[in-house]
């Protein structure tokens, strides 16, 4: 898992069955500094995330576990909204 | 497996039901030496790790929701151990 700034959302209409009626978000991955941190991607949100919070994200498989028992085609997936982020020092 | 050290924590009210009881940890990868090798990553702990701590990291989603007993658990990293030392051979 990771963390992200939600930039966007993705709107396509013609697309995969199983992506029906969910949401599609751009992510900026950011560090726990909350600097950007890597290239923007798509992911699949399964918890209702919005504009610009940080969030958690999965990458792979297991991202689509996060839909069961719906099987989707998503590589990626917004799996929690962040309060916040601790380092310590 | 990757040894890494707890850097820090991430707090997310609104998350997937597989995260609830979990604490997701920020890790930073270290070679033997503990120097950090590329990038933080969240990792579940389900050994009770704190921070400032050597830990053992599965960076696989099987295996990470085997560390919570849910193999479809959509996560990718979880601390599955603490390192006590490396003994030198």
């Amino acid at each position: 898992m990771n963390l992200a700034r939600v930039m966007g959302r993705v709107v396509s209409t013609h697309k995969d069955a199983g992506l029906s009626g969910r949401k599609l978000l751009l992510l900026q991955p950011v560090s726990a500094e909350l600097a950007d941190n890597g290239a923007p991607f798509v992911a699949l949100d399964a918890i209702g995330a919005g504009a610009a919070e940080v969030v958690i994200f999965v990458r792979g498989r297991e991202a689509a576990h996060a839909f069961l028992p719906d099987e989707v085609p998503a590589d990626a997936g917004v799996v929690g909204i962040v309060d916040h982020a601790t380092l310590s020092d | 497996m990757l040894l890494a050290n707890v850097i820090g924590h991430v707090v997310a009210t609104a998350k997937h039901p597989t995260f609830d009881g979990f604490k997701m940890m920020i890790v930073q990868p270290v070679n033997p030496e503990g120097l950090p090798t590329g990038r933080q990553m969240l990792a579940v702990d389900s050994v009770g790790a704190g921070v400032g701590e050597r830990v053992l990291v599965v960076v696989e989603g099987r295996s990470a929701g085997d560390a919570v007993g849910n193999r479809r658990a959509p996560l990718d990293a979880a601390i599955i151990g603490i390192v006590d030392r490396i003994d030198p051979v």
